[in-house]
């Protein structure tokens, strides 16, 4: 029913606005190499059409209900990125020092000089050999589109309209990668447009890693570009993935990202991410589980100060019985910030005994903030365990005077509650020197940071859970 | 060391305390034993300084200063601790960082210089040591997942690391079993010196055959209605505490 309703309106004659217009145009200025699969033209002009036929998000769009997309009335005229040179010394202060195979992408473009050279499996859909052109074939786009039409995020299909070149990840059967594979995606603030594409392919029984770092440079521009980012990922049998992914733009910088996941039988993700709020940061996740026995663990943390915004949007599909899920988020918003998670469970009629939670914590530490918390469940199967929790709150009063009594400063004990709150969730990282480093950037964060604890008043008797 | 004059006060509306008065010198051992109710935590809780329990008349001066004036870290740094009776659990905040940052706040407060995080490691696990907690918990959330007695131990370890001049040990017996009553008790009885004073409070006698009082004294609705050595703690043990109450006193 709810199909119906949906395509008449995609089928109405819309009227675009200027920024989807430009967003064609931007897509008829990309000339694709000769060696690029007849797959990828099919789908860019599919999705294009899909993107010309979508609602634009507005107050009325379900899903974009409490996220304004104005700060891309900025774009409407801007041009594709052109790649800059990165500033000196840029690579060792301010990534990640990890023993791990590292691809720079500067402005949605690869950064030969600050990367590491690609291993077998690692290559750019424009350089691929006949198995990757396969794999390519038959997987890219068909992650994403594997959700219900009416559901489909319409910048999924602006990246797939605007993909000249991507990334493609493929982990052979059986294969254990030992370096984690560290994608550094930086944007150098120019008013202008990139698009990032990857493709994960894991086949059976395939282990690997992998950690997706979006950063600055240090302009302070007042549109400091636009990022388009679609991840799609495959994990084939008894496969396991590990997946981190950092936003940790300049705020002025807008970005619209989604990584879809499809899990095989008895496959396993194990998914981290944390975004710092910017003009625009709407990131989906959209988690499918597809065979069964398969199962996911996926954590989130938001920051969000100023009048940044944030917006997560995660989906569980169980389509298959015997599937877990399991979803932690946690955020922090003050000043006048906004958030967003919405966090969605849908389990299909025929997914029975499926064990799904998600719990979503927010602190809130000013009057102006703004969180909106909305669990979705959708259940059509009878025999499954499906918990959901959210809360909004404040620091507890009484681990507050816990700190005090031992001679801490009431600033300084906020600062460690909100740091221990947020904290929490990184134990479960698997790769040491990523959560030491996270872990070191949330302390800078928060101290040098005061707008998000500063304005913390315990309240009397509240608890941290409602 | 301290001084409670007539001091009355209030939680949540209803009052505890009714005209308390207690003189504690420096080096003394002072039990505080009572029904439940009586006021025993409310009388830590007012003197650290805890919000919603509230100071109606009287005055309580430590080491010359009036408490009530300081905010609930300075009293802590002037050497004031409160061993709480349900200890907090703070995941996410390393037990280390924890105790690392309450002593430099005393340090700093005393004059004395910082200590390297190395030194400072280095006394954090020999303390725990002595209160024989696995230097594990030092890395793990403040108090997560510790049972009871761990929960005690970790207390009397900050104790022993902040050092403080007096100490109210709020029924930190409470639940623990002999083995861990002892360490708790070596931990204090280590601490003992002629500059530092005691509160035990607590409501059973067999903490007092540990840690030996100077003075007992028997709380009852909000005021101390009898005082004794440590011979009185038995008689309670014995014959409970209505018999207090029957004589009228």
């Amino acid at each position: 029913m709810s199909d119906a309703i949906v395509n008449r309106r995609q089928s109405l004659p819309a009227v675009m606005n200027p920024f989807q217009q430009h967003a064609l145009v931007l897509a008829g200025q990309q000339v694709l190499s000769d060696g690029q699969s007849a797959i990828l033209q099919t789908l860019r002009q599919q999705c294009a059409e899909n993107f010309k036929r979508a609602t634009w998000p507005g107050r009325k769009v379900e899903h974009w209900k409490y996220t304004s997309v104005q700060a891309l009335k900025a774009y409407e005229s801007a041009g594709w990125a052109t790649p800059a040179n990165l500033p000196e010394g840029f690579c060792s202060e301010r990534l990640m020092t990890l023993n791990a195979t590292r691809l720079v992408f500067v402005d949605g473009a690869l950064d030969l000089a600050a990367s590491d050279s690609m291993p077998a499996g690692i290559s750019l859909f424009s350089e691929a050999n006949a198995l990757a052109t396969q794999l390519i074939s038959s997987h890219l786009g068909k992650i994403a589109g594997s959700v219900d039409l009416s559901r489909r995020n319409l910048f999924a299909a602006l990246n797939s309209a605007w993909t000249a070149d991507g990334l493609l990840i493929h982990v052979a059967q059986n294969v254990i990668l030992e370096k984690p594979i560290y994608l550094v995606y930086i944007n150098t603030g120019s008013k202008a447009v990139a698009n990032q594409r990857n493709l994960v392919v894991m086949e059976q029984g395939a282990n690997a890693q992998l950690i997706e770092h979006f950063l600055s440079t240090s302009a302070e521009a007042p549109d400091s570009g636009f990022v388009n980012t679609l991840t799609e990922i495959h994990i084939g049998q008894n496969a396991q993935l590990h997946h981190t992914r950092l936003n940790l733009e300049h705020e002025s910088a807008a970005h619209v990202g989604a990584v879809h996941v499809n899990l095989m039988r008895d496959a396993v993700f194990n998914g981290f991410t944390v975004a710092e709020g910017s003009k625009l940061k709407r990131l989906d996740y959209q988690l499918n589980h597809c065979g069964q026995g398969a199962s996911l663990n996926f954590d989130g943390v938001y920051l969000a100060r100023h009048d940044q915004l944030v917006d997560y949007h995660t989906c569980i599909e169980h389509r298959v019985p015997h599937c877990t899920s399991q979803q932690a988020f946690r955020g922090i918003v003050g000043d006048k910030a906004k958030a967003v998670f919405n966090g969605r469970i849908h389990i299909f009629q025929d997914a029975q005994k499926t064990l799904a939670e998600m719990n979503n914590r927010n602190l809130l530490t000013s009057d102006t903030a703004e969180i909106n918390t909305k669990p979705e469940l959708e259940i059509y199967a009878d025999d499954v365990k499906c918990a959901h929790g959210a809360t909004i709150s404040q620091l507890d009063d009484t681990a507050l005077y816990y700190l005090q009594s031992r001679g801490i400063c009431p600033s300084q004990a906020r600062m460690m509650l909100s740091f221990g709150f947020i904290n929490e969730l990184l134990s479960g990282l698997p790769v040491e020197d990523v959560k030491l480093w996270l872990e070191n950037w949330l302390r800078n964060r928060f101290s040098e940071n005061r707008s998000l604890v500063s304005d913390i008043k315990p309240r009397v008797n509240a608890g941290a859970d409602l | 060391m301290l001084e409670i004059h007539e001091l009355f006060a209030k939680v949540e509306g209803k009052q505890i305390l009714n005209g308390l008065s207690l003189s504690i010198k420096p080096g003394e051992v002072h039990a505080i034993m009572g029904p439940n109710g009586s006021g025993k935590s409310t009388l830590g809780n007012v003197l650290t300084g805890r919000s919603g329990y509230e100071v109606i008349s009287g005055d309580a001066k430590f080491n010359g200063k009036n408490l009530f004036d300081l905010e609930v870290e300075e009293r802590a740094r002037d050497g004031l601790f409160l061993a709480f009776q349900y200890p907090v659990e703070i995941p996410g905040v390393s037990n280390m960082e924890f105790l690392k940052a309450s002593v430099d706040a005393r340090r700093k407060h005393l004059g004395l210089p910082d200590l390297s995080s190395f030194d400072f490691m280095k006394l954090a696990r020999e303390s725990s040591q002595k209160v024989s907690l696995d230097p594990a918990f030092l890395k793990r959330g403040v108090n997560e997942g510790f049972s009871g007695g761990e929960k005690k131990r970790n207390e009397i370890m900050q104790m022993m690391l902040l050092e403080p001049s007096l100490c109210i040990l709020d029924e930190t017996d409470s639940g623990l079993d002999i083995d861990a009553l002892q360490v708790v008790a070596a931990g204090v009885n280590a601490m003992r010196s002629p500059a530092r004073s005691f509160i035990v409070v607590t409501h059973y006698q067999r903490l007092l055959d540990y840690i030996v009082p100077d003075y007992v004294h028997v709380l009852s609705h909000g005021k101390i209605v009898r005082t004794g050595d440590k011979e009185l703690a038995k008689e309670l043990e014995a014959k409970g505490y209505g018999w207090l109450e029957e004589e009228g006193v």
